[in-house]
């Protein structure tokens, strides 16, 4: 801004340029303040809303989980496979040489504690539901899951074995909240 | 899609679209009176087509976006050649639930044209559970939904064979020429003198997957026919105007050059 | 002077023309404005795409109002537009078809601007406008795919906003705030059906500003030299009217083909699957005017420290970016590609490079393809960064003809109406 535009204005109206500059300055920035503080209900607004988030984590109770068996929650619409691995299993999925892996994994690098498998129910090729979690499925050659629809099988850690599908099934953000729950998301 | 690049990028590249094909064969060369340009729908093989439908695929299947009313004269270009009573019979022998009455309860009455043609199964839990897991897709759309079309509904309802030797079939699939992969749920619906036409049209294999390929090319887009006609007018009426405007652009332009 | 012709109608539009001079404006701009004489059918296009702008936003217009943003409903409503709506079947195929046409009529609009250099000194900022309505156009394009919620569009819709994620530190917090969830849903198809409606008009109002910047210096022409006097130019009306509508008409034709005898060639079958978040299709494949870009971003391998993923999306974006620095890029003072003997090559050797690119795109990225998209995006890169500033400086261009006028009498002109 210009000073010698305005008229040399003296006395008790000070127009000092360094305070004129310095309220201007003051002003702009606070305006600016004000704007980006509208903008941001606006943008905020875009963000996923109470009902979406309400259904963004799922607790699951693992207690009523025996040794052995599998079973399905849905995550995000999402069938996700929780996996209460006996030792064998666990042994099973530790041996494997990481070489003769499509997607290298170390089963220590797939779970939280040995005996739980969490994964996303989903094959990896073209998402379909992998068969598997009921005793009575066909669970393929590596004890795992078996998918129907183009024969993808995965072994006791989930990761991909034989088949066309090209990687692992996805390991689900999770924690444990205490020794028998978990929560997904 | 597939097809506009292919078309673009030329000569070179089809060589090796060719080499891509390879795992399913080609689909036959048949053609329905519905095809090219001035295609028209050939009502009795339509008819003849429903008729397969309801006695054999609308067991498992539905067309979800037909309703009874398409078939008849009120319909999306014209229906399939039904009057009106015939229609509004038709729709009698459904058993809808509608409601909910003045009790506040949901009751079951006999369709009415203006309903959803009645679906096997009402959800896809449902559907699932009663085909061992496997979930037969809505058919109202599938002769578009398909790459192939037509022909490719056409190829499949003919393509069960004996798997080959060293092919692993899984539990309770079948084994078909033309399904990609090969092993589809669905047993094989159609055979010789499985429906007998009252037209008295033979009933052959070829000739039902023909009729019910027509009426499935008719469900995923009734107004087929109405199109081609229109297109028709427009072509004619766009190449008077494209002749004009080029005369009165020679016209206009001639002192320019 | 501009004033007079609307004297001379009527009073009343005399009076309003004092007060709001529309009338003056139109005259000026659109019957007297003073066009090259020498314009060939390739400057047909621009006006193509005007139309088609107009086409896709009535057309759009009446399909809104049977069409219902909601992922239970969507795919249904679309449905029933086709079948129970009067007329609803021919609405959409021209919607549908007219997305088309409308990357057909500016991409050939790109390419000719691409070998007049009509994007030189002075008209740079012309240029530049353009390359924002294009990437405006594409993504109003994008978003009005996702809305008949198919299965090609709700995983079209995936795998294009997952691309943000590419984005260093706040690439996951953006794309959830582009999905309003935690995947694709029922926000993302509101949202983008609230964008796909805005920003149609959007493009309207950078179209007034393109056109605005065309006519400050004029449209260039095929011998890409400046007029130098009244001989060189022809009001645009009627010369030019009457030549954009017998264009128009050869264009409606084609465009009629596809709208009545294949309305579904340019699109996937998959799309009339409705969208099921647990089944991937066999195949994601964008439409075909977006998969040389698709190309692109799934050729660029890892390199150095940045991940295939981030490179890719900076190779599709940088492809695009190219074109608005391309006016510094080229340093040749000739503007025709018909004056210029290797950059005239290498131009026909740039279209067919993208269209390698779009066939490489509507394949998998796998063996020879991933070769051949290798090939093909480098050479786009190095056409643009290195090819064309060099040839500004060691290409020898031919002489120019020393008016258009001249030109167009001794019929010099004729190989650049072949073009």
């Amino acid at each position: 801004m210009s000073d010698t535009a305005h008229p040399a204005g003296g006395g008790a109206h000070g127009a000092d340029p360094s305070r004129r500059d310095f309220l201007t300055l003051t002003a702009a920035a606070l305006g600016a303040v004000g704007l980006g503080s509208v903008a941001w209900p606006f943008i905020d607004s875009m963000n996923p809303a109470k009902d979406t988030l309400a259904l963004s984590t799922t607790e699951v109770d693992l207690s009523p989980v025996a040794v052995g068996q599998r079973v399905t929650v849905v995550w995000r619409g999402k069938p996700v496979f929780i996996d209460h691995r006996p030792p064998e299993e666990i042994k099973k999925a530790e041996e494997v040489d990481l070489g003769e892996l499509r997607d290298p994994q170390k089963d220590s690098d797939r779970v939280k504690k040995a005996e739980w498998l969490v994964v996303v129910g989903v094959c990896t090729h073209l998402g379909c539901i992998p068969l598997g979690q009921k005793d009575t499925d066909d669970r393929g050659p590596f004890g795992g899951w078996f998918c129907p629809c183009h024969g993808s099988i995965y072994d006791t850690s989930g990761r991909i074995r034989q088949g066309p599908a090209p990687a692992n099934l996805a390991v689900p953000p999770y924690a444990f909240g205490s020794d028998t729950t978990i929560k997904i998301g | 899609m597939r097809k506009f690049a292919l078309a673009l990028a030329g000569a070179a590249a089809l060589t090796v679209g060719a080499a891509q094909a390879a795992d399913e064969p080609s689909l036959p060369k048949v053609t329905w009176p519905n095809d090219g340009v001035f295609g028209t729908f050939d009502r009795a093989s339509l008819q003849r087509g429903f008729q397969i439908y309801k006695e054999v695929c609308s067991n498992c299947h539905a067309l979800q976006h037909l309703h009874y009313r398409d078939l008849g004269p009120g319909g999306p270009g014209g229906g399939i050649g039904f009057t009106d009573e015939e229609v509004k019979a038709l729709a009698e022998q459904a058993q809808v639930t509608d409601g909910p009455n003045d009790q506040g309860e949901m009751f079951q009455r006999p369709g009415r044209p203006y309903d959803p043609i009645a679906r096997p199964f009402p959800n896809e839990q449902a559907a699932r559970a009663a085909n061992n897991g496997a979930l037969p897709p809505d058919l109202s759309l599938i002769t578009k939904a398909r790459e192939g079309g037509a022909r490719y509904v056409f190829a499949l309802l003919q393509g069960y064979t004996d798997p080959p030797p060293d092919m692993k079939m899984g539990t309770g699939m079948n084994y078909n020429l033309y399904f990609p992969g090969h092993q589809i749920a669905m047993p094989q619906p159609l055979s010789d003198g499985q429906v007998t036409f009252s037209d008295g049209t033979p009933n052959t294999l070829t000739q039902e997957a023909y009729d019910i390929a027509a009426f499935l090319t008719w469900a995923a887009e009734p107004t087929l026919e109405v199109r081609h006609r229109m297109g028709t007018k427009v072509f004619l009426f766009l190449l008077v105007l494209t002749g004009l405007f080029y005369v009165v652009k020679r016209k206009v332009w001639a002192e320019v050059h | 002077m501009a004033a007079a012709p609307a004297k001379q109608k009527s009073k009343l539009v005399g009076w309003i023309d004092h007060r709001l001079p529309i009338f003056s404006f139109m005259e000026h701009e659109l019957n007297e404005y003073p066009t090259p004489r020498n314009l060939n059918y390739w400057w047909n296009y621009g006006s193509l795409a005007g139309i088609m702008l107009v086409i896709m936003i009535a057309s759009g217009i009446f399909l809104a109002m049977a069409y219902t943003p909601h992922k239970d409903m969507a795919f249904d409503s679309v449905e029933r537009i086709m079948r129970d709506v009067n007329y609803g079947w021919l609405l959409r195929y021209i919607h549908m078809n007219g997305a088309s046409m409308f990357f057909v009529v500016t991409y050939i609009h790109i390419f000719r601007g691409l070998y007049f250099g009509s994007y030189k000194e002075p008209r740079e900022l012309l240029w530049i406008i353009g390359v924002v309505i294009l990437l405006t156009m594409m993504a109003t394009a994008f978003m009005g795919y996702v809305l008949p919620w198919g299965q090609m569009s709700y995983w079209g819709a995936t795998v294009i906003t997952n691309l943000f994620s590419a984005i260093p530190l706040v690439g996951d917090w953006i794309v959830t705030l582009l999905w309003g969830g935690f995947t694709v849903d029922n926000p993302t198809l509101n949202r983008f059906f609230s964008l796909h409606y805005l920003l149609p008009f959007v493009i309207v109002g950078i179209v007034v500003l393109h056109l605005i910047a065309l006519h400050q210096h004029g449209s260039n022409n095929p011998l890409g030299i400046d007029r130098k006097g009244p001989q060189d130019s022809i009001p645009f009306h009627p010369y030019y009217t009457v030549k954009d509508l017998f264009g128009l008409c050869v264009f409606l034709l084609v465009y009629a083909a596809f709208v009545f005898y294949a309305p579904n060639l340019l699109g996937d079958p998959a799309n009339y699957i409705p969208a099921n978040p647990l089944q991937t299709p066999a195949e994601i494949v964008p439409e075909w005017y977006f998969l040389p870009f698709y190309a692109i971003l799934r050729s660029v391998p890892n390199i150095l420290f940045i991940p295939a993923k981030l490179a890719g999306v900076l190779a599709m974006f940088g492809a695009i970016g190219v074109l608005f620095i391309l006016p510094w890029l080229d340093r040749s003072r000739v503007r025709s590609a018909t004056f210029r003997p290797l950059y005239k090559w290498f131009f026909w050797v740039l279209v067919l490079d993208c269209l390698v690119l779009g066939y490489v795109g509507a394949n998998r990225p796998e063996g020879m393809f991933l070769v051949l998209g290798r090939i093909a995006t480098l050479w786009y890169f190095f056409h643009f960064l290195i090819l064309v500033p060099l040839l500004g400086v060691f290409e020898r261009p031919r002489p120019l003809p020393t008016s258009i006028s001249s030109a167009v009498l001794k019929g010099a002109a004729a190989p650049a109406m072949e073009k």
